[in-house]
């Protein structure tokens, strides 16, 4: 059964990577830039593109929201541009040059960014899977709600089980050894960034709509996660917290008259967050860049002729379908380190003092 | 690179959304179900320890029971040999007494036997002597009837008397 069931995988594979090559033999005259195709694919839009059928592109118009620096505010439809070759209300998206890609308008014979709230499609999906994910977890937490009179009867099943089962993991793995005795109350929030992490990771795996928005591979999502662990960390640090970055337990040489020692730890208060932001971001990023990288193996060995490029298809989605699964791991991991090492920095912000430890 | 450069617009929206998420699920959603099964693991470990305690109550009991039967079971042994005892005691008692008694019914059976034999002996005695006097009366009627034999008596008797 599973082996017949591995063939006709197989088959369908090979099957596929031949239709697809063939519609691109057909269509793809033009040397395709992967370079190019990449970042757009892992960065914003303005219109969701969902496909090009026949030389149309298929996609949803976003709203536009921006002030100019001169004409205020304006709020229009993406459509108004047509995919980037019109401008409206004098403003357009940049073909090129520090902007490309963004809206922009001409002030005063100069290109400037005006003040761009639009919903794009980070934006849009973020919107939308904050929405699913409150739903999601508000639905799961009725359930308990209903039960609250009878701690007894509220053992769960099935699905709402396996989320319990992930979030009791979570707290009692991770939060409760990294944090120590304080830990209830930064539950809700870590457990808040975990399940958003892993959410739009996993949604962002999804290559058709509504996923496929590269959202945590977006260095602004993954700022503000690491402005929020950033805030909480410093905001509710203890004393003695402060007291070990501006005076710390080392020679006094290192403190004074240089303060060595405190710039560094000053420094390590900003660059803790800071590394958050970046492995979360890179991470997610690389994963879709990888995907879609070897998605374009297809495209690009068009040109080495048909035996080359079956060869190379199914090779190409062979490997998608490895990295993809290990894309699956990584959306968990990232999700936890995340989590993981906001609850370390805010259990190192949690410290007593020394003589209480030993 | 516009890669690494954070979007205003899209940190507003993130702001926004997280700022709206982190608020609903921290307030609505993950402190009930925490609380919850916290609360549920309260509840399973008292249930656990209740469970533990009430083994430990039947164990208690059981041992209590076993040594209230051992008990039982002893005393039960003692009654009985008590009893036994007791019985043998009584029956050994009544025996003694029934053979004194049935003695003392022989002896007095024996001693009116005695009597009675005595009287019957004397009854017997006396209605001899009368019957032999008939007796000698009858003979000697009749013996004497005649005047030789009265003589012969008289000669007799007086033969006894010269002998004696």
């Amino acid at each position: 059964m599973i082996k017949n069931n591995i063939h006709r995988i197989l088959l369908l594979l090979v099957a596929f990577s031949l239709s697809v090559s063939t519609i691109c033999a057909e269509e793809e005259k033009a040397e395709i830039n992967v370079r190019e195709l990449i970042l757009d694919h892992v960065g914003d839009a303005y219109d969701w593109h969902i496909a090009t059928i026949h030389h149309q592109l298929v996609s949803i118009p976003l709203p536009i929201i921006v002030k100019g620096h001169q004409s205020g505010w304006s709020f229009f439809s993406s459509a108004k541009f047509h995919h980037g070759h019109e401008a409206y209300k004098g403003f357009y998206i940049a073909p090129e040059g520090d902007y490309k890609g963004k809206i922009v308008e001409w002030v005063n014979g100069e290109e400037v960014r005006p003040w761009d709230f639009s919903l794009t499609k980070n934006a849009a999906t973020l919107v939308m899977s904050s929405l699913v994910l409150i739903i999601f977890i508000l639905i799961c937490a009725r359930w308990y709600k209903k039960r609250e009179k009878t701690p007894e009867n509220a053992s769960p099943k099935g699905f709402i089980a396996f989320v319990e089962l992930v979030i009791m993991s979570v707290v009692n793995d991770v939060i409760k050894p990294c944090i120590g005795k304080n830990y209830k109350r930064y539950t809700p929030y870590l457990l808040t960034i975990f399940f958003f992490i892993i959410f739009n990771n996993l949604l962002g795996l999804i290559p058709i709509f509504p996923g496929g928005a590269n959202i945590t591979g977006n260095i602004a999502i993954t700022c503000v996660l690491a402005l929020f662990t950033f805030v909480i960390v410093n905001f509710f640090g203890t004393k003695e917290y402060w007291k070990e970055v501006f005076w710390p337990d080392v020679p006094v040489w290192l403190k004074v008259p240089i303060p060595i020692m405190p710039a560094i730890e000053l420094v390590g208060v900003f660059t803790k967050p800071f590394a958050l932001m970046i492995r979360l971001f890179a991470n997610i990023l690389a994963g879709h860049a990888i995907v879609l990288g070897l998605t374009c193996m297809v495209f690009l060995t068009v040109s080495l002729g048909t035996a080359m490029n079956t060869g190379m298809s199914i090779l190409s989605v062979v490997m998608t379908v490895f990295i993809d699964c290990v894309e699956l791991l990584v959306a968990y991991i990232q999700a936890y380190v995340f989590t993981m090492l906001s609850a370390v920095f805010i259990g190192l912000s949690q410290v007593e003092a020394h003589h209480a430890k030993h | 690179m516009s890669l690494l450069t954070p979007d205003i617009g899209l940190l507003f929206w993130m702001l926004l959304s997280f700022g709206i998420v982190f608020f609903v699920l921290a307030k609505f959603g993950f402190p009930i179900i925490v609380k919850m099964v916290d609360e549920r693991k309260t509840y399973i470990d008292q249930s656990l320890e209740a469970a533990k305690q009430a083994n430990t109550q039947l164990l208690g009991i059981k041992e209590e029971s076993e040594k209230i039967l051992t008990e039982a079971r002893n005393e039960q042994i003692r009654i009985l040999k008590e009893a036994n005892e007791m019985r043998q005691k009584v029956v050994g008692e009544a025996k003694e007494q029934a053979q004194i008694e049935a003695a003392k019914v022989m002896e007095d059976a024996k001693r009116n036997i005695e009597r009675e034999k005595m009287l019957a002996m004397r009854d017997a005695h006396s209605q001899i002597a009368m019957l032999s006097i008939t007796i000698a009366e009858k003979i000697l009627r009749k013996n004497l009837e005649n005047k030789s034999a009265q003589l012969e008596l008289v000669e007799q008797l007086i033969d006894e008397v010269q002998k004696n």
